[in-house]
């Protein structure tokens, strides 16, 4: 409900100068709970119920292709650049987190308290700047959907028949594949795909193109659905009686060391295959979605994978 | 003297001059003249507006507003729409539906942005509104072609679907077969977000044939030219019009049944879609352009001379949304023809390409703001900007209600000076006295936001990124705009003593977003703790931030008023103080 129109802080500004950014809070006369709140934050540090977390605990590794014996070998280097980003897209796992802390610390050392792209990019060779610019995933998926459209049918129609016709197509693509491939250090498209697995509810997205190899794109999953038992705080508990994270404990529960789990991808054709088996950057043009699947389901869908693939990588020159 | 007054009229007659009383700011002033005011609006107030699904609880609005037809909900942040929120924060929609469908047998109408929403609750809608009018899903997510089959089989009287924007998953459903032959009341059907694999043309034709009340109907990408046509002559009583595909390669008979089906359609205002549209085939529309005062073309890669053509036949157009390939030359032509222009909003084609891959510049946005006079709301992206051009706008336009510019490339300063923009943005605030709405970009030191907040004092919602120097911005800001109500920063060197400084402004305010700023989490618990009708959440996937240094800064922290306390659907992800851990406990 909106409620009425309620009193504003008050806090002249007459009084406060623009240079003086940290004596403001002692000078401007008409706050007169800062020093109280002050005070307050050194005194009450140890004041508080925390809920104590600890992270580890038991979790099973996500099986990709090359965990499996097979003819073909799973090209996927790691990259070299470290995984820290500015955005919570993709989340580093606790083992990761000492290296992302530190550089974290190292910028807030240098430049104060600010901690912004510019040094997070000095941290990482590849900067990564999430939701910038300000454009809705909606209208991002639409006009992705758009270029690809242009970028297959256009090429395929009847090109040679009219002549503003072709230069239109020729103008869209030029655009579309500028628009695909992120030439800015600084900004990158995000690449969402729904990420399910199996016996949980609720899906989540993860960015592909936050991740440059397959292993940070395990354990980036791994981070997101295995690990979650030890973390559920205690509202989380309460929502375990709504039962919308019933089926995420039941899960880890069964993932206590004996049963695997494997990760495939639907791609643009519509199969489902086993991640892992081509190039990186051939996995991110082709995938549509991926999927967490219980190795029980998955091991007979494995060697036809394979098979399939073998006759693929045959036949296509990649 | 008023006690008086209230005493003497009956209950009836009250409530019947109630009844004309619609804005809830109003309803809420008349609630608070006396008690018995007090009670009679509670009984006879239809429609209820929450703008943040987790300020108050269903329960709270049951019990105080027993005869509910309409709500609107919101639920995720605006930072949702750019991936900043990650999934499983919240904002579910059951509860919501489930303690509604107990109370308000006779609600008809549900709007929703921002939710998720399941299939398990579009079928609690479908089975316990028996009048059930409007459905309108904004952005929301979470269901499936099997949720709307179920709204489709059960509504008789449904006048109203609209999916904007949102997520939706193929079930493989023919859902739009679900709507008996005998469903006849449709006014309304915004489908245009939906798969290609999700809308059955034959399905689509006959329900628009049997419903002649169709004013709006916007249709997915997937419904290709000639069916378009088809469609257009079932309901030539069109008002607003999504267009689909365009095939590839123009064919004159495709193209002449199109523009005979268009000639047709004497009301149609508003037309959008245009995805994939080959100008040839923009003539079609010629006959409908004198007419139409709204026109989405943010989909279409047409280049500028074909939309300076287009442009040139719709001297009516007051809302008009375009790509960047209009360029400074199509905006011109817009300046001159269409006086009646009162939203722009111009999209970038190729957001992440350094160099610019159209000719529009700050010029186009000058432009406009000289030639057309009722411009109020403005959106747009571009690369460069001066403060030089943002002061003529300012001056030129001062009804300017929405102002939010986007220069690309975060902290860009103004390409004539080198300065950052105090000054262009100082001057909208100062001249534009209505603004509601203002988004900043370039380089912002804090002068801005000391302009923002002495002059800017009915803005209501402001988005900040990549500015300011010190927590005197933010100071600023939240203790200078008596009218703010949402606030979202992100990648600003904002930090605890601004916040805690302005804590009591919070509570004044419908919420604040704050991402890769400065706040510490020790800040959080404190503001917390002073504040008990704040809900401080820190969004962290990177584990309990009180395991971490002292001045470790938190990743993402959204705080907003609630009456209803903590929420209890919060993932492993968001983190708050605990101080009553035992009580929440307890069953």
């Amino acid at each position: 409900m909106q409620g009425g129109g309620g009193g504003s802080e008050s806090g002249s500004m007459s009084t406060v100068s623009r240079e003086d950014n940290m004596v403001m809070s002692s000078e401007d006369s008409s706050c007169p709970d800062e020093s109280e709140l002050e005070l307050g934050l050194g005194l009450s540090l140890g004041g508080f119920k925390m809920h104590q977390v600890s992270r580890g605990g038991h979790y099973a590794r996500i099986l990709t292709a090359k965990d499996f014996p097979s003819v073909i070998s799973a090209s996927s280097s790691p990259s070299s650049s470290s995984s820290s980003s500015s955005s919570s897209s993709s989340s580093s796992s606790s083992s990761s987190s000492s290296s992302s802390s530190s550089s974290l610390r190292r910028a807030n050392v240098t430049a104060g308290t600010k901690r912004n792209a510019d040094s997070v990019a000095a941290a990482n060779s590849s900067s990564q700047v999430v939701g910038w610019p300000p454009i809705r995933a909606y209208r991002m998926n639409s006009m992705v959907n758009q270029a690809k459209n242009q970028a297959t049918e256009g090429f395929n129609s009847t090109m040679e028949n009219h002549k503003s016709e072709t230069s239109t197509v020729e103008k869209g693509t030029t655009g579309i594949s500028s628009y695909q491939n992120s030439g800015n250090a600084k900004l990158r498209k995000s690449l969402f795909v729904k990420v399910n697995m199996d016996g949980i509810p609720i899906g989540r997205k993860v960015d592909m193109n936050a991740h440059e190899s397959y292993e940070k794109l395990a354990k980036t999953l791994e981070d997101m659905f295995l690990k979650t038992t030890p973390n559920v705080n205690p509202a989380g508990l309460r929502a375990l009686k709504l039962g919308m994270m019933n089926k995420l404990t039941r899960s880890s529960k069964l993932l206590d060391g004996s049963s695997d789990f494997v990760l495939t991808y639907e791609d643009k054709e519509g199969d489902w295959m086993l991640v892992g088996d081509v190039p990186w950057k051939v996995f991110l043009s082709s995938v549509k979605r991926l999927r967490i699947m219980r190795t029980s389901e998955a091991t007979g869908l494995a060697p036809r994978l394979h098979e399939r693939n073998c006759q693929r990588q045959r036949s296509k020159h990649i | 003297m008023p006690r008086r007054l209230a005493s003497s009229l009956s209950d009836e007659v009250l409530e019947h001059v109630f009844s004309f009383i619609q804005s809830d700011k109003d309803r809420n002033v008349v609630s608070a003249v006396c008690k018995s005011w007090y009670e009679i609006e509670r009984w006879c107030r239809r429609k209820i507006f929450v703008g943040n699904c987790y300020a108050v609880s269903p329960k709270m609005v049951i019990r105080r507003f027993p005869q509910v037809r309409s709500i609107e909900l919101k639920g995720k942040p605006h930072f949702a729409d750019f991936n900043l929120v990650p999934d499983g924060w919240g904002g579910y929609v059951l509860q919501w539906i489930t303690e509604m469908a107990g109370a308000y047998p006779w609600l008809d109408e549900i709007r929703l942005k921002r939710m998720v929403v399941t299939d398990e609750s579009l079928e609690l809608i479908a089975k316990s509104f028996k009048d059930f009018k409007v459905l309108v899903l904004a952005s929301c997510e979470g269901f499936s072609t099997d949720g709307l089959a179920a709204i489709a089989a059960s509504c008789k009287n449904l006048r109203e679907l609209d999916l904007r924007e949102s997520e939706v998953d193929d079930s493989s459903v023919h859902w739009l077969s679900h709507f008996p032959e005998t469903y006849t009341s449709m006014v309304s059907l915004n489908i245009s977000c939906l798969g290609s694999g999700e809308v059955s043309f034959s399905a689509l034709e006959r329900l628009v044939s049997r419903c002649p009340n169709l004013r709006s109907l916007k249709l997915n990408r997937a419904v290709p030219l000639d069916k378009t046509a088809n469609i257009l002559r079932l309901a030539p009583q069109l008002v607003e019009f999504s267009t689909c595909t365009y095939s590839a390669e123009l064919r004159s008979d495709v193209f002449s049944n199109l523009a005979g089906a268009f000639s047709n359609c004497k009301e149609l205002r508003s037309l959008s879609g245009f995805w994939d549209v080959v100008p040839d085939y923009l003539p079609a529309i010629y006959s409908v352009c004198s007419r139409l005062t709204s026109l989405n073309l943010s989909y279409a890669t047409i280049q500028s001379p074909d939309l300076i053509k287009l442009a040139s036949h719709c001297p009516s157009l007051q809302h008009l949304l375009v790509l960047d390939y209009t360029e400074d030359s199509g905006l011109e032509a817009l300046a001159s023809n269409s006086k009646d222009l009162q939203e722009l909003r111009v999209f970038p084609s190729d957001p992440f390409d350094a160099e610019p891959n159209a000719s529009l510049t700050e010029q186009g946005l000058v432009a406009v703001s000289l030639g057309c006079p009722k411009l109020q709301s403005v959106l747009y992206f571009c690369r460069r900007m001066s403060n030089a051009a943002l002061v003529t706008i300012a001056q030129n336009r001062p009804n300017l209600t929405r102002f939010r510019l986007c220069i690309i490339e975060p902290k860009t300063a103004d390409y004539l000076t080198g300065e950052p923009f105090g000054v262009g943005f100082g001057a909208i605030v100062e001249h534009c006295k209505d603004l509601i709405r203002l988004s900043l970009s370039g380089l912002l030191t804090d002068c801005v936001f000391e302009y923002i907040g002495k002059y800017a004092k009915k803005l209501e919602m402001l988005s900040v990124a990549f500015a300011g120097d010190s927590d005197l911005g933010l100071h600023h800001v939240l203790s200078g705009c008596e009218s703010l109500r949402k606030l979202e920063i992100r990648d600003c060197p904002f930090g605890d003593k601004a916040l805690l400084t302005n804590a009591a402004k919070l509570e004044t305010m419908r919420s604040l977003w704050m991402s890769s700023c400065s706040v510490s989490f020790e800040a959080c618990k404190l503001l917390s703790q002073k504040m008990p009708r704040l809900n401080v959440e820190v969004i962290d996937e990177r584990g309990p931030p009180d395991s971490r240094p002292e001045n470790y800064t938190v990743d993402k922290l959204y705080i907003y008023r609630s009456v209803a306390g903590p929420r209890f659907d919060m993932p492993p992800f968001v983190w708050t103080k605990d101080e009553d851990l035992a009580l929440r406990l307890s069953p």
